[in-house]
């Protein structure tokens, strides 16, 4: 995946919902692209069309006006089932509550995304899922089930799943905001190493100023229009900030 | 999605809630295992009185005095008298199509061995009588023509008549007994049938020829029945027009009279009870029908309820990549499992009630295989039908609302 390649473009979206006699606007006209490789963090408070934007850029729904290209991929042309098929190949969702399913295990969990694959056999299938679990360091908990995990390892179970069909992009949703900071930090040391390391194009929405400062780049959002779209010249390691933290925070 | 992938999802999802997929499933189970016994016990009954009745003689036709007006008033069949030795002649002489004829008298009293008496019933009969009713002798000689003629002492025994009688177990065969103030010899023993579908006891019986009980019990000309047999059983029906016109002749009715004698065929007892076994049949099979609906509206609930429980899964599936389709089918496979797994155990469960009905209870059963095979595709039916509109609704959730169902 070469840098510099356009995996989202953006351009005048709006999104619009008519909610009885009025028309409620809750994007009034976004563009952005973003790179191969880059960490974005989208923030914004309640109300200001993030979840909205999250939900176009999931392919889960679709602008009123405006286009949305994913990895060259005009998403505004698509039917439901290619939507989907689109969910399936290119990106990866994490989400605040996991939404693992119960009483399956880890591997099981991790496999889902492959199931809805046709091209990829359950030998295949099963290799994948074990390489992404030792990608999020949990070679040793296979046959737990959700119950059986601590929230931060629940987390590192769903963003295998999302690493596992190879997406182009991870795309999270208040993924930290289920855990205490700590484990926040060892999720963001994760993600950081997911991106510096194996490329991983990543999109984070939070609204926590500090995650955003993990991320290389932060598109803040007012009123369903980009406020603010800033480079971070100062990225921070998670994992000296981990270090940095006392023991006895860990309750 | 592949089908071995969407049956192991399937069977993921229902190991998650073995009991409540037990519990939806058992209302299946009881309706096609009801099913299956209920239709084995009804076909099992039916063919039970098609037997007995073929062992009373398939061919057998039988007259009886009809009840008629006399001066106005209506009077009993069985108390009339029509039937005499001309109407045998004439019968002898003109109908083609039967191959034997008896005539038959009857006489209610008491048989006398020294000092043990038992109540029975003496049939006066021609020797032909043993070939009609498919009798055999298991013990001495029958009675012939020349009997007939010489109106001879002589009787066949039934084996409830010897039971009372002779209780010691010696050889009835030769002995004389009495029948009201008359002496018979025993010449041959009858071979024991049983009770008929009535209830009768077949064996309880002594037969003469009917020259002897017409004139020295019963001192009349007339009989109570005649008996015939037609030439196969294809021929019963034309022996039976046959048997009808001569009688009209022989008993000079005029063409408005209606017929002062019955003439029936073991064709009509089995029909009627054929046909009343099987609307038993289908009344059986109706309700277990109505249990098997019930069943698959259980289904129907339990999905409705699983889809509801599930939206969160739901949301997830698609996000990463389900289409309407595959959530279609997950839900569907679910319903057609526990429809079909629910189908086989009730399959097993019915032949092992129905063996258990029969080795209990003595009741005739047969699993028929297309009442097997039949609520087998029922079941399999009710799981798409009763599973697809849960399924449907299953496929048309919005994903972004279902994620976020809580």
């Amino acid at each position: 995946m070469s840098k510099g390649k356009k995996i989202l473009e953006i351009k005048d979206l709006k999104r619009d919902f008519i909610m009885g006699s009025e028309t409620v606007h809750a994007l009034r006209g976004i563009s952005f692209d973003v790179d191969a490789g880059e960490f974005v963090t989208i923030m914004g408070s309640s109300g200001s069309g993030k979840t909205t934007l999250l939900n176009i850029l999931g392919c889960l729904d679709k602008p009123s006006i405006g286009n949305y290209f994913l990895d060259g991929v005009d998403v505004k042309q698509l039917s439901r089932d290619e939507l989907a098929m689109l969910r399936n190949h290119k990106i990866g969702f994490v989400f605040q509550s996991y939404n693992l399913l119960p009483r399956t295990t880890a591997l099981e969990n991790v496999e889902l995304p492959l199931l809805y694959n046709k091209e990829i056999g359950s030998a295949e299938r099963r290799e994948r899922a074990v390489h992404a679990l030792e990608a999020v360091k949990l070679a040793d908990r296979f046959d737990h089930t959700p119950s059986q995990l601590s929230g931060g390892q629940q987390q590192r179970v769903a963003i295998a799943r999302a690493l596992v069909n190879e997406p182009v992009m991870i795309l999270a949703d208040e993924a930290t905001g289920n855990l205490d900071s700590r484990t926040s930090y060892e999720i963001m040391a994760l993600m950081q190493e997911l991106n510096t390391t194996q490329g991983k194009t990543i999109v984070f929405v939070t609204h926590e100023p500090d995650i955003a400062m993990f991320s290389s780049r932060t598109i803040q959002l007012r009123d369903g229009m980009v406020q603010k779209d800033s480079r971070n010249e100062n990225i921070r390691k998670a994992k000296e900030v981990l270090a940095g933290l006392p023991v006895t925070d860990d309750y | 999605m592949s089908l071995a992938n969407l049956i192991r999802i399937a069977l993921k999802a229902l190991q998650r809630n073995k009991l409540r997929a037990f519990l939806t499933m058992l209302g299946i189970i009881i309706g096609v295992g009801s099913v299956i016994a209920m239709v084995a016990i009804g076909q099992g009954s039916k063919q039970s009185i098609h037997d007995q009745l073929s062992n009373m003689g398939t061919n057998m036709i039988t007259v009886q005095p009809a009840s008629n007006l006399n001066g106005g008033v209506r009077i009993a069949g069985t108390s009339f008298q029509t039937l005499t030795l001309k109407d045998i002649v004439a019968l002898k002489a003109s109908v083609k199509n039967i191959s034997e004829l008896s005539p038959a008298v009857t006489s209610r009293g008491q048989a006398i061995n020294g000092a043990l008496n038992w109540p029975t019933t003496m049939s006066g009969v021609s020797p032909e009588y043993l070939d009609i009713r498919k009798l055999s002798l298991r013990d001495g000689i029958a009675f012939t023509e020349n009997d007939v003629r010489t109106s001879a002492k002589v009787c066949l025994i039934g084996q409830t008549v010897i039971d009372n009688i002779f209780p010691n177990g010696e050889n009835p065969v030769g002995k004389v007994i009495r029948f009201g103030h008359i002496p018979f010899q025993i010449i041959g023993v009858l071979a024991a049938k049983g009770f008929n579908s009535f209830g009768q006891d077949q064996d309880d019986i002594l037969i003469a020829p009917y020259t002897t009980v017409q004139k020295r019990i019963l001192a009349t000309i007339y009989y109570s029945n005649i008996y015939a047999s037609a030439v196969d059983e294809n021929s019963t029906q034309v022996a039976v027009a046959e048997i009808t016109q001569t009688l009209r002749d022989s008993h000079r009715l005029r063409s408005f009279e209606d017929n002062d004698f019955n003439v029936r065929t073991q064709q009509e007892l089995i029909a009627t009870l054929s046909s009343t076994s099987g609307l038993l049949t289908v009344l059986l099979t109706v309700v277990a029908g109505i249990s098997l609906v019930i069943g698959g509206i259980g289904i129907m609930n339990i999905m409705y309820v699983s889809v509801t429980e599930r939206t969160k899964e739901i949301g997830l599936r698609m996000s990463i990549g389900a289409r309407g389709k595959d959530i279609l089918m997950q839900f569907l496979m679910e319903a057609v499992i526990i429809s079909i797994t629910g189908g086989i155990i009730g399959v097993l469960l019915g032949i092992i009630s129905t063996q258990v009905v029969t080795l209990t209870l003595g009741w005739p059963t047969i699993v028929s295989e297309s009442s097997v095979i039949l609520s087998f595709a029922v079941c399999a039916v009710t799981g798409i039908f009763f599973g697809y509109y849960p399924a449907q609704k299953a496929s048309r959730l919005d994903p972004i609302e279902a994620l976020r169902y809580e």
